[in-house]
């Protein structure tokens, strides 16, 4: 395989593994800081590029239709966890995986009710559909270039957050020690409807960024779930930077197993890599907790 | 002389830079009463946990029994010997008091891979819960769901399953812990009828129970061992007495067995 | 005394049912008795799944993997010329094993939660296995042209006739079942369940006991992986969807953990609700998902629970 090849490749796979990182930043922060076992985690991945795909048709501009979907998944995102949610957390995982489940199958259909069955596709303004020489003699998709863009935009807010601001301090108190930041006298409830929100604004802006590139359809979040589930068990649970590192080691592999293996291999890829992980180190690579 | 059932060299762990254990040095000879005291924080649970073989030390060595225990998991130890009970009560809360002792006992006759046979029908397994049961007066709640008992009795159950597992070495951590004045006296009074048959490892803050048990005492502060020895020294121990005892009123009183 | 009154009505209770399920092919149509044939297989599934969920205390959310890994077993064996039930179905069951041991050895040292994910992924990773697998059929997967001999005797292809393998299958399967929740071992997985730590400073290895209890159960899933080849002959990655293991997971939940009966009762309402529901409105989906939420929150005990209300007795 040539260089050009591999770099491209190699670009493929970090818009992969950023998008992955998106999903898996706030899926890990639900879950190291509430505890919480959400599965419709892709649900609201679903919700981000639905919204955003009937917002572009009824305004008619991608940025708009894209400024507003984030918004409005929270908006969701939010109401989920302060009426259905927040009476997990005294229960064991089982019922959270469950009851998300259950929040799934509904959203789902939801969406088959509001918007029928067939898939949809959301168009690209004409500036972000073509493509830009990134090397001599080598173009690359400037929509593509633009999610690598994001994505790392955000994981670097998110290190800002989280390493330099109080509520990012709350965050990683909570990864290790919940009762802690409970016996702080800190507002649990709105913290945990705060978080919630923002991993709700990742799943969203993921799904709204997919939504160019993927089908729109009932049940697209389920596959990048289950990815997602892999990442963090790599990266370790809690853990946002084991999940980006997780993120782009899962995204890197995927695509180049796609590339060099034959089909049935390919997709099993990064499920050795998962197995290998949990076999040598049951707790991911970077756990937050002991 | 004899040697000692536990021996426990140079104990050292760290989470982070803090200093749990710093060099612990423990000998527990066979059928003594050996208890462990000191104020909050210096790592006694801590180093129950490595003695049971929950924690793994970063340095060090714990003998048991002449085997070198220091990696072994913590099932591997259960079955040389070790029985423990925990601060916080552990215990099969939504079986019955009959069904947890009987798991104990269940655990310690062979192996468990049987699907045929009811397990509640077995006598060699109900007739020693049982027993074990009577001899801690809980016989009247053998079908009791464990939750329903009162923290006293779930705690005498919890004391009644490690024992049915007849241990060589028995792990107490603060068995008085949480109980009125009756309730402990009647703890101390059954681990009493224990003494010179069973060995027996504690973590107490209840001086008077301490004092009416123990053969020797270890002090532990900061995670480092002050003073190890009889009752009478540790009492008259002036360092021990700042650090922890306080006033001459802590010890002396011993409640009627 | 009150309870062995009880036993007789839960015993009377579920005699009647067994007794309507062994008419059903003598007095009702092939579309029913084909129905209720999938109704069993469920059944059995769902079972399978209580002992590792509900007894085993492991939330596996790739229970459909056994299934479909049972299901191909048959149909690839079927495309090599090997048709007997004898030597298909144990097959079928042994290689739901030895993947269930692979998957149980890597993730049953983790936490129970990281066991969820692992599951699901599992599961995943397998369904894109059967997908990719060109000389099977692929995504659309491949018919069977005929059921499986039973010993060159029985004709399964006859519908009664498979019907009362299935129903003696799962009566197999509940009696023997039974058997291990109550036994030595059942026990010990019960305990395990209950206060993992607890049981390993008994002295109990937990992580053997767990692993096979997660065989066991996979094993019989297989087994309904096999006759539900035979029942639909025909074996598509779609078995082994996420949403197939989801809806396994619901009959288990609605019809109550850990009471061998419930799942069976889970899976015909499950199934029932469905043949219904959907001839209504092609939505009808949409309850299933609130339905469960309240299960759920209201921490019933399902269907049976229901049923046994007031009468609870402990194990």
């Amino acid at each position: 395989m040539d260089l050009v090849l591999l770099f491209v490749q190699g670009l493929n796979g970090l818009q992969f593994g950023v998008m992955l990182f998106l999903m898996a930043a706030g899926m890990t922060l639900v879950f190291g800081v509430m505890d919480l076992l959400n599965l419709a985690h892709g649900s609201l991945y679903m919700l981000g590029a639905y919204l955003a795909a009937t917002l572009q048709v009824h305004t008619g501009s991608f940025p708009i239709a894209l400024a507003l979907a984030v918004p409005a998944t929270v908006l969701i995102g939010m109401a989920l966890e302060a009426t259905l949610l927040c009476r997990l957390y005294d229960r064991d995982h089982l019922d959270h995986a469950t009851m998300t489940f259950a929040l799934i199958l509904f959203f789902n259909e939801l969406v088959r009710i509001i918007w029928g069955p067939q898939a949809r596709f959301m168009g690209l303004p004409d500036q972000l559909s073509g493509h830009v020489e990134i090397l001599p003699g080598v173009t690359y998709p400037v929509y593509r270039l633009l999610i690598i863009g994001v994505g790392l935009l955000v994981a670097g807010f998110l290190y800002w957050l989280i390493m330099r601001t109080r509520l990012g301090m709350l965050i990683r108190a909570g990864a290790s020690n919940r009762e802690m930041v409970n016996a702080l006298g800190v507002n649990i409830k709105l913290l945990y409807t705060l978080l919630f929100g923002l991993g709700a604004a990742l799943a969203g802006l993921a799904g709204m960024m997919a939504g160019p590139i993927l089908s729109i359809e009932a049940g697209m979040g389920e596959p990048i779930l289950i990815l997602t589930l892999v990442v963090i068990v790599i990266g370790g649970i809690g853990s946002v930077r084991g999940a980006f590192l997780a993120s782009l080691l899962v995204g890197v592999a995927d695509t180049f197993g796609r590339v060099l293996l034959p089909p049935a291999l390919a997709s099993m890829v990064i499920y050795i890599l998962m197995a290998a992980v949990l076999f040598w180190r049951p707790q991911g690579l970077f756990p937050s907790h002991g | 002389m004899d040697k000692p059932l536990l021996q426990v060299r140079n104990l050292c762990k760290s989470f982070g830079a803090m200093a749990v254990s710093a060099g612990i040095q423990l000998s527990v000879m066979p059928a003594e009463a050996h208890a462990i005291i000191g104020p909050n924080g210096a790592g006694k649970t801590t180093l129950l946990a490595q003695i049971a073989g929950e924690l793994r030390p970063d340095s060090g060595s714990i003998v048991f029994a002449g085997k070198d225990i220091t990696r072994m998991a913590v099932h591997k130890r259960s079955r040389l010997g070790i029985s423990r009970s925990f601060q916080i009560t552990s215990i099969f809360n939504r079986l019955t008091a009959l069904d947890n002792v009987s798991l104990a006992v269940q655990a310690r006759t062979g192996h468990s891979f049987r699907f045929w046979q009811r397990a509640r029908t077995i006598p060699t397994l109900r007739e020693p819960a049982m027993a074990m049961l009577e001899r801690f007066g809980l016989a009247d709640r053998a079908e009791d769901v464990a939750d329903s008992l009162s923290y006293g009795e779930q705690r005498q159950l919890e004391l009644a399953m490690t024992l049915a597992t007849e241990p060589k070495l028995l792990i107490l951590d603060e068995p008085t812990a949480g109980m009125g004045v009756e309730e402990s006296a009647h703890m101390v009074s059954m681990l009493r009828s224990l003494k010179g048959k069973q060995t027996l490892l504690l973590v107490e803050h209840d001086m008077d129970a301490v004092f009416a048990l123990a053969d020797r005492i270890t002090v532990l502060v900061y995670g480092q061992v002050m003073a190890t020895g009889g009752p009478d020294e540790i009492r008259s121990n002036p360092r021990v007495r700042d650090a922890y005892l306080g006033c001459e009123e802590t010890s002396g009183v011993v409640h009627a067995a | 005394m009150a309870d062995l009154r009880l036993l007789d009505a839960r015993g009377c209770a579920l005699l009647l049912l067994l007794s309507v399920l062994a008419a059903v092919p003598l007095y009702g149509d092939p579309f029913t008795t084909r129905f209720f044939t999938r109704i069993m297989i469920y059944a059995i599934l769902a079972l399978s799944l209580d002992l590792i969920l509900g007894y085993g205390g492991m939330a596996s959310l790739g229970h459909a993997a056994f299934l479909g890994i049972g299901a191909y077993t048959v149909g690839i064996l079927a495309r090599y010329g090997i048709q007997s039930a004898i030597i298909a179905w144990p097959l079928a069951m042994a290689a739901s094993m030895l993947v269930a041991l692979f998957i149980g050895v890597v993730s049953l040292r983790t936490s129970g939660t990281y066991f969820i994910m692992i599951t699901l992924a599992f599961a995943q990773m397998l369904y894109y296995f059967f997908v990719s697998l060109k000389g099977f059929g692929g995504s659309d997967g491949m018919p069977l042209p005929v059921r499986n001999t039973l010993g060159g005797i029985m004709d399964l292809g006859r519908h009664a006739t498979f019907y009362y393998v299935v129903l003696l299958t799962m009566l197999a399967a509940l009696g023997l079942s039974h058997r291990i929740v109550h036994s030595r071992f059942g026990m010990v997985i019960g305990g395990i369940r209950e206060n993992e730590q607890r049981m390993r400073s008994l002295g109990i290895a937990t992580f053997r006991y767990k692993l096979t209890c997660f065989v066991i159960a996979a094993a019989l899933a297989g087994l309904a992986g096999a006759l539900i080849a035979n029942q639909i002959l025909y074996v598509s990655p779609a078995l082994l969807h996420w949403t197939r293991s989801g809806e396994i997971l619901i009959m288990v939940v609605l019809g109550g953990m850990r009471s061998l009966v419930g799942p069976m009762l889970g899976a015909m309402a499950l199934l029932i609700a469905e043949e219904v529901l959907s001839s209504m409105t092609e939505h009808w989906m949409i309850l299933l998902g609130p339905l469960m939420i309240v299960v759920v929150l209201s921490g019933r005990t399902g269907i049976y629970g229901l049923l046994t209300k007031g009468s609870r007795s402990h194990g």
